[in-house]
Order: C-alpha cells, then sequence, then structure tokens
C-alpha cells in the first residue's frame, strides 16, 4: 500500500500544515494521504490544516469522503481543517452527485484557506452559514 | 416535370394546337400575366385588402411591395428554378419580417395571387376549355410549388430571427459585476429557463475564480417565475459556489417564486436570502467586513 512515489505533499508553514494534492489519486493513495496527515497533525503541533484539491479535476464520492473524514479526524486531533482550490466543474459536478465537504470550511485559494485559519482560530470557530 | 408529357398524352397528335403544348405554353402564359400587369395586381390588392391581410403596411408599402412580388412571381413561373424562387422566397421573408408581417398573411397573399392569376387564365381560356385544362397543367404544379416554397422560407427564416435574438439575448443576460474587492454581483432579468440556469452557473462560478469573489450577490427582481429544475439549479449552483469558499445572498424573491419553492418543496434552508438588493449589499458589506457611513455621521446601513 505504501509503494511508489507520493503524489501529494504535506508541508508545514508555522502552526498549519499545508497539504497539496499534485494529481488524482487512487483509493490506496487516498488513505495513505489519511494516514500521513493525520499522523503530521500530531507530531507537528499543527493547529490547522489547509489541503490544496486546485491540481484535481474530478473529485469522486470516496476522495470527497475521505477529505471530510480528514476534517473530523483533524478535529479530534485539535486541528481545523480548510479545503481549498475547488474548481468551479469539480464544484458543481460535486453538488450535482450529491456530494459536499460536511462541516469542514472551504475556501477559494491557498491564500484565502491560511486566512480562514487565521480567523477560526483568533475566534471560537462559528457554524458557517 | 410529367408536365412536359402529360398534355401531348392526353391530345390527339392531330390537335392543330399541338405545338403549343408543354413548354410552349408557359411563356404565352408569362407574357399573358406581363401584358395585363396593373390590372392584375391592382385586382390583387383589391382581394388582399378586401381579406384584411398586410394592414400593418401603408398604402404605398402596399403597392411597392405588391409590384415586386409580381414580377418577381412572374418571373418565376417562367424560369421555373429553384435558386430564383428560394432567393424571390428569401428576399420576400426579408422585407416584410421586420414590419411585423404574420406567416398566415404571407401565405395568404401567395395564395390570393396565385387565384387572381388563375382566374384570368380562366377569362382568357374559357372558350376552349382543352386548352384553358393544358394552361392550367402548366400553371398550377408551378403555382403551387411557388406558394409552398414561399411558405416554409418564409417560416425558416422567422425561426432564424428567432435563435439569433435569442442568441443575443443570453449573451447579454448574465452579466457578472465586480462592486467592491471580493464582491460581486449578478442582477438576473427576464425567464430563467434551463440554458440560462446552466449558464449561469458557468458566469457565477467562474466570476468566483476570476475575481476571487468572497460573497455573491445573485439579485432575481426581474426573475418572473422558476420552475422546479431551474429552482434545484439555483441551490446546487449556491452549495457549489460554497464549495470554492464563497457566499452567495440570493435577493428579490418575488411572492410568486416564494411561493412555488416552498409548494414545490425545494430545500432552501442553505440558502441565504434577503429582501431586496439593497439589503443585500449591506449584508455582503458586513459579511466582508465593510462599514459604510455617510459623510455626515448620520449612519449608513
Amino acid at each position: 500500500m505504501n509503494g511508489g512515489p507520493r503524489l501529494f505533499s504535506i508541508l508545514r508553514q508555522g502552526p498549519y500544515l499545508i497539504a497539496s494534492i499534485h494529481t488524482a489519486l487512487d483509493d490506496s493513495q487516498l488513505v495513505r494521504f489519511q494516514q500521513d496527515l493525520v499522523e503530521r497533525i500530531g507530531s507537528d503541533r499543527a493547529r490547522g490544516v489547509v489541503i490544496d484539491v486546485a491540481a484535481l479535476d474530478v473529485l469522486d464520492s470516496f476522495a470527497s469522503r475521505t477529505l471530510r473524514d480528514i476534517g473530523e479526524m483533524a478535529r479530534l486531533r485539535g486541528a481545523v481543517t480548510v479545503i481549498v482550490g475547488i474548481q468551479p466543474d469539480v464544484a458543481f459536478a460535486m453538488v450535482e452527485l450529491g456530494m459536499d465537504t460536511g462541516r469542514v470550511v472551504t475556501a477559494l485559494d491557498l491564500e484565502e484557506g491560511l486566512a480562514e485559519l487565521d480567523s477560526c482560530l483568533a475566534a471560537p470557530p462559528a457554524p458557517r452559514t | 416535370m410529367t408536365r412536359h408529357e402529360d398534355p401531348s398524352a392526353t391530345v390527339a397528335p392531330t390537335d392543330v394546337r399541338h405545338e403549343l403544348d408543354g413548354e410552349a405554353l408557359l411563356p404565352q402564359l408569362v407574357a399573358h400575366l406581363r401584358e395585363h400587369r396593373t390590372r392584375l395586381r391592382q385586382e390583387w390588392v383589391g382581394r388582399i385588402q378586401e381579406a384584411h391581410l398586410l394592414q400593418a403596411m401603408t398604402a404605398q408599402e402596399m403597392s411597392a411591395e405588391t409590384t415586386l412580388v409580381y414580377d418577381n412571381y412572374v418571373e418565376v413561373l417562367e424560369t421555373g428554378s429553384v435558386e430564383a424562387l428560394q432567393h424571390y422566397a428569401r428576399d420576400l421573408s426579408e422585407r416584410i419580417i421586420p414590419r411585423g408581417v404574420e406567416t398566415h398573411e404571407v401565405v395568404g397573399i401567395v395564395l390570393l395571387l396565385r387565384d387572381v392569376l388563375a382566374r384570368s387564365l380562366f377569362e382568357k381560356y374559357q372558350r376552349d376549355f382543352a386548352l384553358l385544362n393544358r394552361v392550367l397543367d402548366a400553371y398550377e404544379p408551378a403555382a403551387n410549388r411557388i406558394a409552398n416554397t414561399v411558405a416554409v422560407s418564409f417560416v425558416e427564416e422567422r425561426e432564424r430571427v428567432i435563435r439569433q435574438q435569442q442568441d443575443s439575448i443570453r449573451e447579454l443576460s448574465t452579466p457578472v459585476l465586480p462592486v467592491r474587492e471580493r464582491l460581486l454581483i449578478l442582477p438576473i432579468i427576464g425567464v430563467l429557463d434551463r440554458e440560462r440556469a446552466r449558464q449561469l452557473t458557468v458566469q457565477l462560478l467562474g466570476g468566483i475564480r476570476t475575481h476571487r469573489a468572497k460573497v455573491v450577490v445573485v439579485d432575481i427582481t426581474g426573475v418572473p417565475d422558476v420552475d422546479e429544475s431551474v429552482a434545484n439549479h439555483l441551490v446546487r449552483t449556491v452549495d457549489a459556489s460554497r464549495l470554492m469558499g464563497a457566499s452567495v445572498i440570493i435577493t428579490g424573491l418575488s411572492p410568486e417564486i416564494a411561493q412555488t419553492l416552498v409548494t414545490i418543496g425545494v430545500d432552501l434552508s442553505k440558502m441565504n436570502t434577503i429582501g431586496d438588493l439593497q439589503g443585500g449589499l449591506e449584508e455582503a458589506e458586513r459579511l466582508l467586513g465593510y462599514a459604510v457611513s455617510r459623510d455626515d455621521g448620520n449612519g449608513g446601513p
């Protein structure tokens, strides 16, 4: 399961982790991504996670569920998750197929995501409208 | 065409008029129609007025148009060429559609002209029934073909005009306007059909991306009604915008639309709606952290 090159990167930026997915991941790679990321949250003592999916032109139901699960797991380990860079086509296709990111916050791009994390951590997270 | 052979088959070869058969008859009757052009045209105009057709036109226009149509008609009878016929029909449609002429009027006047001309042929050949029959054999298919082609090209021309107008309405219909940094307005005016709703989604999501918008106000004050599929599409577009990190505020829901949406049971719990565009902009500014105040300090929103 852990074979082959990694198709994602997890970088530390201050108290945050920036996880970029570089290309479409298959299911086993998604699981690996989830494991690595949840582990890194603990080891890096991250307060927030930005997951950048801008490179993806498709997000299937397993991928969006995994992202939602990562958000939940990260919350349990004390970090806020923001998903950024969902492309217009991907966004509409996800909604058409009845998928969403659950309680995970979304933002336009990396910069927005970091700003979102800043405001989430400055004030206790409020439910989004 | 069978009309070249039919008369000679029914008429005995000894008939002295047999050289007038087929091809020769048509030029003869065209010559007749040219000769009596003014009288026949006036008779035709009289019939048009009696039938209350083309009332959108003035007397001068009517006179000019009927002259043109008459000459074209006779020319097509003479040459019988399909190109000339189509050209004539297209030309006619192009000229009269902008004046608000209806389909039944165009077909009506062409049929009237056919009848007027047929009647003049009856008159001319009434003493020789066999010859009249052959003249009509030559005349009727040609005249019917003209009527047919004119009707078809008129409808085609109308459809082309309608398509063209739909395209231009569509192009103009969904502007994405940046009002402030990170704030977009999409005013929608006119009927939201499936195609426009799809286009709206593309424009909205694309606009969020290019303008890096955080809040989008979609104003549907100018939308008279929506059906279920369009309403669902709207809800999905709002969800998709949220996935891209933007909040959508819908403003100007008319009482009819509000009733429709609730009656058909569209799930609007996630929709942020505000009464009018003004309120929507104030809410958007609040979301973006703007505080607008007037110079004299007497408040603002």
